[in-house]
């Protein structure tokens, strides 16, 4: 039994450490962002009726949905090798990240469409407010409101996914902890402060986040 | 550009995706089960423990839900070396896996009970049920039931989350997908398997929730 | 019979009955009208027990209904209670609803608490909706099966809070009808509505609320035709604006 706990090792190897943190807060936003920008027409597709766009959308969601992170971030970086296409594990992550951000992202926005009721629609073109208007001054507010906190924790799960990418060489947070712990043997010591060091990342996105809602959302 | 497809695959490379499905299925059961349990009990518990003894159920499911289950996996695995139970991979997915399942279960149960309409408990007990009577009858039932489709949605999670089991040895579907993948060159029609597999379990599964969903929100 | 005597009731900061006093007699139809917010539905709640209260007292049957040595679960055998709505179990059926008290806290055995329901189910007009899940009934069902619930424990009085108000109109009626029924049973009843022809018919006496205290009290026809207070004067300006 290991009485010896060697935290110190864990302290050196700080800089690379937060080197692999910010790769991962790197990843994180950046995927989230684009995912939130292919999910709006991703969204607006899946709302109609029928068509190659709906099922276009609807495939690329249920697909991102229903298959495991890791097998998406594998789809890309071994994939695509049999078309001639060799991404690092950087560019595999991060397209698996966005691939998956957007799916999942795209049915929160369903969501917060559907749940404004059309009548707010019928009330602001009858004050005659043109469509364009009527759905950046009437529907706009009231779904970013109701989708804000499921965005927030899509973000917070999709930088505690981002670690995935260590399994393919990425060197972020969790890829360096396990760099290191191959060679130092600090298995329980680096993965517990990595840990700690999420779970900061995590709250600390929460706490922003919940401030900016109070200053977004002051009626 | 050549997409190269039939070439390096062998028939005993379907035998071992094959075995590796089933690994996948075991520890998914495994931890469906277990977590669904702990995760009852726990969110029966947060809705009956007053705030001091909740405290660190709560900061259990907090530092859960708030740390990939990558480093989860991992920490619990050299942990239990550390003390001296080393467990082989399959024990300690299932246990690491059914913990971060209980995590959000608890949650869920916690959340469908909370939710249940004050005016249906207090029709109970201005028939005269005691307060056990209440939970157990109608409290209970009705909390737990509209807790149905998100907890649907746990285990599809679980599906999918299996497969970080391999960062601490566990062999299963995807793990096997990548050593096969590796070794013959041939990504296109083993991805396409290990996906299929994934989607062919999820997605009816999802649609369940997702139907489910509907028919309480009336 | 029903006393409230001086029952003063705050939930927080917020004062809902500030000196409340009235009383049902065996056998009576005591309506309870005013805006909404003035204390009617709380004071109904507190009459069997579920909301407490800071002052006074009320007795039922003797029974002072905030004693500590009162076992409420016996009590509420007596007192029939309907809400407005979220009454009825989701997942029982009708028959499931009516029955489950009957066998958990009267200890009836499974046939006769089926034939006791069977009964209730029939009176409300809901015999052959005996094996329907609420979800799959109308509000007013519902409600009217709330009511054969509450009906079905033989309670000495019924009080019925606002048990119309979230029905379509259309609804409306059909309850308003077991309601007279049931008035015409005999039954006592402490009824707090909005709908101002029911409660005239209906009622022996009416209470006025305004602002967590009776304002005035008396047979309906006094209260309609020429109410002496200036809040109910208002009050009932307002409806007829309404219904003009």
């Amino acid at each position: 039994m290991k009485y010896d706990l060697r935290f110190w090792v864990v302290w050196e190897a700080a800089p690379d450490l937060l080197r692999g943190a910010q790769v991962t807060l790197l990843i994180a936003v950046a995927t989230m962002v684009g995912g939130l920008v292919l999910a709006f027409p991703l969204a607006i597709a899946r709302r109609r009726d029928h068509g190659l766009l709906r099922s276009g959308a609807a495939a690329w969601v249920e697909a991102a949905r229903n298959t495991p992170c890791l097998f998406q971030i594998y789809a890309f970086y071994f994939g695509l090798g049999a078309f001639g296409i060799f991404l690092d594990a950087w560019a595999a992550t991060s397209l698996a990240l966005l691939f998956n951000n957007a799916g999942y992202t795209a049915e929160i926005l369903r969501g917060g469409l559907a749940a404004v009721s059309p009548n707010q629609m019928k009330a602001a073109r009858s004050l005659g407010l043109t469509e364009r208007h009527a759905y950046l001054a009437v529907i706009v507010p009231q779904v970013l409101r109701i989708v804000y906190y499921p965005l927030t924790n899509q973000f917070i799960w999709s930088l505690l996914n981002s670690s995935l990418g260590a399994i393919v060489g990425l060197t972020d947070l969790s890829g360096v902890a396990m760099v290191y712990q191959s060679s130092t043997f600090r298995t329980f010591e680096f993965f517990l402060v990595i840990g700690a060091i999420y779970f900061l990342m995590a709250k600390g996105v929460l706490g922003l986040a919940r401030v900016s809602a109070w200053r977004l959302f002051r009626y | 550009m050549q997409v190269q497809v039939f070439s390096g695959l062998a028939p005993n490379d379907l035998l071992l995706l094959a075995r590796g499905a089933w690994m996948t299925v075991l520890m998914t059961l495994a931890a469906c089960a277990i977590g669904t349990l702990l995760g009852v009990l726990a969110g029966l518990a947060k809705v009956a423990l007053g705030p001091t003894l909740r405290a660190p159920l709560d900061a259990a499911t907090d530092a859960l839900r708030s740390v990939p289950l990558l480093v989860q996996l991992t920490l619990l695995y050299a942990g239990l070396g550390i003390l001296g139970l080393p467990l082989n991979p399959f024990t300690a997915g299932a246990i690491g896996l059914s913990l971060y399942a209980a995590a959000y279960i608890g949650e869920i149960v916690r959340g469908g009970i909370l939710a249940v309409p004050i005016t249906l408990r207090k029709a109970a007990r201005g028939l005269g049920l005691t307060r056990r009577q209440e939970y157990v009858h109608v409290v209970l039932p009705v909390g737990l039931i509209s807790a149905l489709p998100a907890w649907i949605g746990v285990l599809v999670g679980v599906v999918k989350d299996s497969a970080i089991a391999a960062v601490i040895g566990y062999i299963e579907l995807l793990r096997t997908a990548q050593i096969i993948i590796t070794r013959t060159q041939e990504p296109v029609i083993v991805l396409l398997a290990a996906g299929v597999f994934y989607f062919v379990i999820c997605y009816p599964v999802s649609q369940l929730g997702a139907r489910l969903e509907a028919r309480f929100k009336l | 019979m029903i006393r409230v005597e001086k029952v003063h009731k705050s939930f927080g900061t917020l004062d809902v009955l500030k000196g409340v006093s009235i009383d049902v007699d065996k056998g009576e139809a005591v309506v309870l009208i005013g805006p909404s917010g003035s204390g009617k539905s709380t004071l109904l709640q507190c009459i069997n027990g579920l909301e407490p209260i800071q002052r006074g007292r009320i007795e039922v049957d003797g029974t002072d209904v905030f004693a500590p040595q009162t076992d409420l679960n016996v009590l509420r055998r007596r007192i029939g209670i309907v809400f407005q709505q979220y009454n009825v179990f989701p997942h029982l059926t009708a028959l499931g609803n009516v029955t489950l008290a009957l066998r958990k806290v009267l200890g009836k055995g499974r046939a006769e608490a089926e034939a006791v329901a069977m009964r209730q189910l029939e009176r409300v007009g809901l015999g052959d909706k005996s094996h329907c899940h609420p979800g799959t009934l109308s509000g007013g069902q519902q409600q009217r099966l709330a009511i054969a619930r509450a009906l079905a424990m033989e309670p000495g009085y019924m009080l019925l809070d606002e048990i119309t108000s979230a029905l379509d109109p259309e609804l409306v009626g059909e309850v308003l009808t077991v309601l007279r029924d049931l008035r015409a049973d005999g039954m006592t009843m402490l009824i707090v509505t909005h709908e101002m022809d029911f409660a005239r018919d209906v009622a022996d006496r009416l209470a006025f609320f305004d602002d967590g205290l009776i304002v005035e009290a008396g047979p309906p026809a006094e209260l309609f035709d020429s109410p002496k207070t200036e809040r109910l004067q208002l009050f009932l300006r307002r409806l007829t604006q309404q219904r003009t």
